[in-house]
């Protein structure tokens, strides 16, 4: 198997599993259990990862609270900002192209009352800062606007997008799973007030995540119960998947400039292949400001779903953003949000990379997709009549 | 996800293609909702002697359409007419529910098909859509 679906999911590092190991069965204690030298020894190492990952992106550990997931931390940040700030206004600002975690939430809220403004990106997927200052009211409680897209890699202005709304006095929340361990991310140079992020992204355990709550950010809970994290969230900490979350961050922060320059020399490499080898193909997304993991195309006049069972057949894991793949009749919105027509948005795919990938991999991908994609094209209706006449 | 006989049938679908001198070509489906499908077909003496398809959609509409021909191939038409989408679902050993609509497509072209052959060939006859129009795009 070559896989290349690294921004669903990415495979977990030894060295991951090894730190996590002893906090499943000789460091079982529950962390909360102050009384017991179990319970203090996972405590111990639950807040040495706290302080960790909270270093890593520019926070303190208090500022940092762990989750189950990036999608919590998205319901977790909006909800509980609009909950407790509703008072002071009801008016949510976040773009048209979001995750699902993030719109759907939204959605949500409307239904409560809220109101939302979903502000539109530009063909490459990036918003606009002049745009979300142009959308602040006086009702205004909270911007949310993802760091780096899932589906097209685009990478935000987010330290402009965090400056404006410093000035204007909203909270600012972006969703920065996908870029967590795969971009320099600093909450108080970009004046971010809450961050999400999740540990499967980069190496780590799934089903755990985190969210950083700047010091001072009124918010509501979410999940209710017993006391742990500082009483804002509760549940029996996962010890182990948080050891291994902090142990996984700090190996993808470790010699990341290096690291980003093989995959953006790997992923240039699939880009500029794809286009020059394969006619009627379109990149989505920015073409420098995306994600070093990132390749994402829209091939005409075939869909997405068989071409990924195509490739699968083969043996390369890939995604795409098509209709059938999205379990709905519309094709991703993130396609639809650069502006792409149905048809066209129908037939794309996202090859994502990490560390793990030779070039080997990629050479043998390069080989593969080129007559997977003519041979469903001499299939398809849309295509009679095209061929030759680029 | 899919059945053996679906991936069999996307991997290796039967009958695609065009036919040059077809007398009956029909076409369902829209771009627009990701799913196409194409018709050719050779009727002689009221008997599909030849049955080609293009397709421009998922894995299972592909295997559908390249099911439906082979269903439809050296029948006649009457039989052809008969043809439902259950039973093309059956013969690819069962589609998944979000799938289905291809099955209603299949049947939808080989009908659209015949349909043409009949307005070709001045014969009045109007097929009656029996599938789920919401489910095919199928304009009349």
């Amino acid at each position: 198997m070559i896989y290349l679906d690294n921004a669903a999911t990415t495979k977990m590092k030894d060295s991951v599993i090894s730190a996590m190991l002893p906090y499943f069965t000789e460091t079982f204690g529950n962390a909360s259990s102050t009384y017991t030298s179990a319970g203090q020894a996972a405590r111990r190492a639950m807040n040495e990862a706290r302080e960790k990952i909270a270093s890593l992106i520019g926070a303190t550990a208090r500022e940092l609270y762990f989750t189950s997931g990036g999608s919590e931390a998205d319901n977790w940040a909006i909800k509980g900002v609009a909950l407790k700030n509703k008072d002071k206004g009801n008016h949510i600002i976040t773009t048209t192209v979001e995750h699902h975690a993030v719109l759907h939430t939204c959605q949500f809220l409307e239904k409560q009352g809220f109101e939302v403004t979903y502000v539109p990106v530009d063909e490459f997927g990036m918003v606009s800062p002049e745009d979300i200052k142009n959308a602040i009211t006086d009702k205004t409680i909270l911007v949310s606007v993802m760091f780096a897209n899932n589906e097209i890699g685009t990478i935000n202005p987010i330290a402009e997008i965090g400056g404006i709304c410093k000035e204007k006095g909203v909270y600012f929340h972006t969703d920065a799973v996908q870029a967590t361990g795969a971009v320099e991310i600093d909450v108080e140079k970009m004046n971010i007030d809450l961050l999400s992020m999740s540990a499967h992204k980069f190496h780590g355990p799934k089903g755990v995540g985190a969210l950083y709550i700047r010091k001072g950010v009124k918010i509501e809970n979410l999940i209710h119960g017993g006391a742990q994290e500082s009483g804002r969230r509760a549940t029996t900490e996962n010890v182990a998947g948080i050891i291994g979350m902090a142990q996984a961050l700090s190996e993808a922060c470790e010699n990341m400039q290096e690291k980003t320059k093989k995959l953006v020399q790997m992923r240039d490499y699939i880009i500029d292949t794809v286009l020059r080898e394969i006619p009627y193909t379109r990149l989505n997304g920015h073409r420098e400001k995306r994600l070093p993991n990132n390749t994402s195309f829209c091939f005409r006049y075939i869909e997405g779903e068989s071409l990924l069972l195509s490739l699968d057949m083969l043996g390369f894991v890939v995604s795409s953003g098509s209709a059938c793949t999205s379990g709905s009749l519309d094709p991703s919105h993130v396609l639809l949000g650069i502006g792409l027509p149905h048809e066209i948005a129908h037939g794309s795919l996202r090859a994502s990379l990490s560390e793990f990938n030779t070039k080997e991999e990629i050479d043998a991908f390069l080989k593969a997709l080129p007559p997977i994609v003519q041979r469903l094209r001499d299939m398809s209706p849309l295509y009679e009549g095209v061929e030759g006449k680029e | 996800m899919y059945s053996e006989k679906v991936m069999d049938h996307f991997s290796n679908p039967r009958n695609v293609g065009e036919i040059e001198d077809a007398n009956a070509v029909g076409t369902v489906g829209n771009a627009k909702c990701g799913d196409i499908m194409k018709i050719y077909m050779k009727i002689e003496n009221d008997i599909i002697v030849d049955i080609k398809f293009k397709t421009f959609g998922c894995g299972a509409a592909v295997a559908t359409s390249s099911m439906a021909t082979e269903l439809v191939k050296g029948k006649s038409i009457d039989e052809a007419l008969q043809l439902t989408n259950k039973a093309v679902v059956e013969a690819l050993d069962g589609l998944p529910p979000a799938k289905l609509h291809c099955s209603v497509l299949a049947e939808e072209a080989i009908r659209a098909a015949i349909q043409d052959y009949y307005d070709k060939s001045g014969i009045e006859k109007k097929i009656e859509c029996s599938g789920d129009c919401e489910h095919c795009h199928h304009t009349h």
